[in-house]
């Protein structure tokens, strides 16, 4: 079946998904095409994360920030376009807590906050007791927190899904099972749409919005993007009364999001689901697609969710799933048109972000598609930006030593300066 | 090779798993059984432990003699360790030394095992990384929801098998056994025994499937005389105690107030849909629903095995599967009973250890195994679930009894999203995400969404463990996670 578009969108995760919801809505004829289901990717494996606590100042943070106010009016948006019966996107302002255990990590996290507070986040210090006055269950070693009551979450997959079908409402065409397979070019060597397992699908833009696998989705269209899977490990408790009230985090988040080191880093990142459950993460290992289990990934993640809350020692872990973040060798997504290619467009690369930085993500495609005026400087997420054109020449490309954000405790799973691929 | 240095682990003590030791100790192996149960038997022989023995366990189990006989040769055999109370709680590839072939060194398989009593504190971690596995998870039984399945008094057959064999207690005192397969016999043979009224056993499969699947190709049923003398046996318990067999029937609802009280019973086209007007209620305690069974694949999923289009291992004529140095035998390669699972188990054990399939018992074992493979198509043939039964549901059905998510939330929410993937309806209606971890719902689901992947039955964690217990395993120094990475 051949057909027409504005702009097809490959990808029917989060991202894929804020893009189709912006572009119709503004007017432009979409499909999204995906070769496996909607928002089964990246999307429906993390926790469904809208982070300021976690990012520096600099343009992640200014397209954090963005998408966090867009994230609070979408959440009563979609609710009163898709009505009451449609699954919540359970948008939960809950607030993020950092804490750490040692004098050290206290010094590092005071200062990254006081510079995240310069760039307008909310971050307020607390002390141990106070820090145990918002977590009860805390472990008494904790001496000091960093309060962010902007952080929140959503259930990734719901507000995957609810995008979508908003994005329908405004008359876009979401066709699932559906692989790209190739590119349509112009007399002139543009970008004109995409060849399909079913059919063509001509376009006057195709946005890459494929996540982890959106450097195979370019390759195939002839171009190229340096993004790579970076592997993630979450585990469920059973279902249990409400413990824990906020994000918590350990001060080694950090250290873990903003490395580049390929091996495997844990940290523990906790907080209650409305389900009952207990959700643990996170760990990064850069395997490819390698979606085998490894206990090994598990045992240091407990130990770090026990150690921040004691009682999670009694409690039961029943499941464990894995994803693929896209991970990005600078640390930025990619958001505008491809350089090489021109009807090519990357809306990719958010790494653990995707969720969070899915809304503003979708404005700035819109706005740079159709010319409207951009609510953020696009020009630190171009295609173009020279951090990525020095990697361009050679397809085997190893990472680049990205600017290192604080380290707040020891880590003792890895040393960030050490293994290159 | 002769088998002198080689380690073979089977996961399970049912028939498949004890056969399979066995074969493999007879073979020259060495063997470690591993059992989450604190006794040998698994599902089939379940039976009181030893410290409350009972004379009686021979009237109560099919082939208890063959059962004493084969942990009797274990017990004994100097080369065999049995680990019971050792639960599986995950499976890994390796890429560190493991399985030794004639080929040299490959890549293998390390299970991770807690040791003790499941609500334990501290329960000892194991790892095991043996030369050969066998996999002898088994089955457990599948019940499709029907109006009133989550009232007190519902039980799944093999629940109500469970406490007959295990805890010599019924399950109520007039008990409607239903669903489908020859297993719904023995477990009215069960109730019976341990003092029960069965007032009814109701098949959903009509005579005229019954008929196809069990009466095509009889010569075959020839071989399988133990499986049809045991089957006759059980009817002619049944028709002493005048229960009557029903077949072409199903409990389609559940009434009472806080507990069972009655069911309704009602016809079955052939397409398993509830006739319209065949409704009678039947006043009951208790009933006993199965209509068939879900292979524990998590295991064989976790170490890569291919599975086959209606999802059973894949295994070829030595039952080995798809992935080097691991065997599989009994029902996760087909729900056979268990001649065929001690037969293929049998096959397991010999060739994981390395042994010689032409010579010994093996010969017999392969020819009896192959005997009882069509056992295993003849019920799928005659009692395999028909997609008719959805007909029985209402909105307000509960369809995950965890979660309490109901067949019209379901429907609702794939018409709201559009989305049939079986994940996100998981993660949107919530069916599937509670504590049984869609064991129990999740075919289910989706045969409702349409959707035959593997997805549902994939479980890296196989059963819940203690984070304390997890936060205790040791990080060994062969670290898997740092291998070079593809771009």
């Amino acid at each position: 079946m051949d057909v027409a578009a504005d702009v097809v969108i490959v990808g029917a995760g989060v991202v894929g998904a804020a893009c189709a919801r912006s572009l119709a809505l503004a007017g432009a004829s979409v499909v999204v095409l995906d070769r496996g289901a909607a928002a089964a990717g990246t999307s429906a494996h993390g926790e469904g994360n809208l982070l300021v606590s976690d990012k520096g100042p600099g343009p992640e943070l200014v397209l954090a920030q963005e998408s966090l106010r867009r994230w609070t009016a979408l959440a009563g948006e979609l609710a009163d376009e898709l009505g009451p019966r449609f699954p919540s996107i359970e948008h939960d302002a809950k607030g993020g807590v950092v804490v750490v255990a040692s004098d050290a990590g206290l010094t590092g996290l005071r200062e990254f906050a006081a510079a995240q507070r310069a760039a307008g986040v909310e971050a307020v210090e607390v002390t141990g007791d106070r820090a145990r006055e918002l977590e009860p269950d805390l472990a008494p070693g904790v001496l000091g927190a960093i309060h962010y009551p902007q952080d929140a979450q959503v259930q990734p997959v719901a507000a995957a899904e609810a995008l979508l079908a908003s994005a329908r409402r405004a008359g876009a065409v979401v066709r699932t099972g559906v692989e790209v397979t190739g590119p349509l070019l112009g007399a002139d060597g543009r970008l004109t749409g995409v060849t399909t397992t079913q059919g063509d699908v001509a376009a006057g833009a195709v946005v890459v919005a494929a996540g982890p696998w959106s450097a195979d989705v370019a390759e195939r269209l002839g171009s190229w993007v340096p993004v790579r899977p970076r592997r993630g490990t979450v585990l469920v408790t059973t279902p249990m009364p409400q413990r824990i009230h906020h994000k918590v985090y350990d001060g080694d988040y950090f250290a873990a999001t903003q490395s580049a080191g390929a091996e495997l880093q844990t940290s523990a990142v906790i907080e209650s689901t409305r389900g009952g459950t207990v959700l643990i993460g996170s760990s990064r290992e850069q395997v490819g697609f390698d979606e085998r289990f490894s206990a090994e990934v598990l045992a240091p993640m407990a130990r770090r969710a026990v150690t921040v809350f004691p009682f999670l020692a009694e409690t039961h872990v029943m499941r464990s799933y894995l994803g693929f973040r896209p991970y990005m060798p600078d640390h930025l997504p990619v958001i505008g048109a491809d350089p090489a290619l021109p009807g090519l467009w990357f809306a990719t690369g958010h790494e653990g972000a995707g969720v969070g930085l899915a809304p503003a993500t979708g404005d700035l495609v819109a706005a740079a598609l159709l010319g409207s005026a951009p609510a953020v400087d696009p020009a630190p997420y171009a295609a173009d930006r020279p951090t990525l054109q020095a990697l361009r020449p050679t397809p085997d490309v190893s990472d680049v030593q990205a600017p290192r954000g604080i380290c707040t405790s020891d880590t003792t799973e890895s040393d960030p300066e050490g293994a290159r691929s | 090779m002769s088998g002198q240095e080689r380690h073979v682990v089977v996961v399970g003590a049912g028939p498949a798993g004890l056969a399979a030791a066995r074969a493999a100790a007879d073979a020259g192996a060495r063997v470690t059984v591993l059992d989450a149960a604190d006794v040998l038997g698994g599902q089939y022989w379940r039976h009181l432990p030893d410290e409350r023995p009972a004379g009686r366990e021979h009237l109560l189990h099919h082939k208890w003699d063959t059962y004493r006989a084969l942990s009797d040769a274990l017990r004994a055999h100097p080369a065999v360790t049995v680990v019971p109370t050792a639960q599986v709680w995950s499976l890994e590839q390796v890429s560190s030394p493991g399985l030794v072939s004639s080929s040299g060194r490959r890549d293998g398989v390390r299970l991770n095992v807690l040791v003790g009593e499941p609500d334990a504190a501290g329960r000892a971690a194991r790892t095991f990384e043996p030369d050969a596995l066998v996999l002898a998870t088994g089955a457990h039984d599948r019940t499709l929801p029907f109006p009133g399945w989550q009232l007190p008094g519902v039980y799944s057959a093999g629940a109500a098998q469970a406490l007959a064999k295990g805890e010599r207690v019924a399950v109520g005192r007039r008990v409607v056994v239903a669903g489908a397969g020859p297993f719904l016999l023995p477990v009215a043979s069960s109730l019976l025994r341990t003092g029960a009224t069965v007032l009814g056993v109701h098949e959903a499969s009509r005579t005229g499937s019954l008929a196809r699947g069990w009466l095509d190709r009889p010569w075959e049923l020839a071989g399988a005389v133990g499986k049809a003398g045991e089957l006759a046996g059980y009817v002619g318990e049944l028709v002493r105690h005048r229960v009557p067999w029903r077949p072409g029937e199903a409990v389609v609802a559940a009434h009472g107030d806080g507990q069972v009280e009655a069911v309704t019973v009602a016809r079955l086209d052939a397409r398993w849909a509830p006739v319209p007007g065949t409704e009678r209620q039947v006043e009951a305690d208790a009933v006993a629903v199965s209509h068939g069974f879900t292979p524990r694949l998590e295991l064989a999923i976790a170490a890569g095995c291919a599975l086959t289009a209606s999802r059973f291992v894949i295994v070829d004529d030595t039952q080995a599967t798809s992935v080097p140095g691991v065997w599989a035998a009994g029902e996760i390669t087909g729900i056979g009973g268990a001649d065929a699972a001690l037969a293929e188990g049998a096959v397991a054990g010999a060739a994981a250890a390395g042994g010689d399939l032409g010579a010994g018992a093996a010969p017999r074992a392969i020819r009896s195994r192959d005997r009882a493979r069509g056992f295993a198509a003849r019920i799928e043939a005659a009692h395999g679930i028909r997609g008719g039964w959805v007909r029985w549901l209402r909105d307000d059905t509960v369809v995950c009894r965890c979660e309490e998510t109901t067949y019209g939330r379901v429907r609702e929410v794939v018409e709201l999203t559009g989305s049939h993937e079986t994940r996100s309806v998981k993660l949107t209606s919530r069916a599937g995400l509670g504590p049984c971890q869609a064991r129990m719902c999740g075919r289910t689901l989706q045969d409702l969404l349409d959707d035959g992947g593997t997805g549902v039955d994939r479980r890296p964690i196989v059963v819940p463990v203690r984070l304390g217990d997890l936060a205790a395993t040791p990080t060994s120094s062969t670290h898997t996670a740092s291998q070079p990475q593809e771009t």
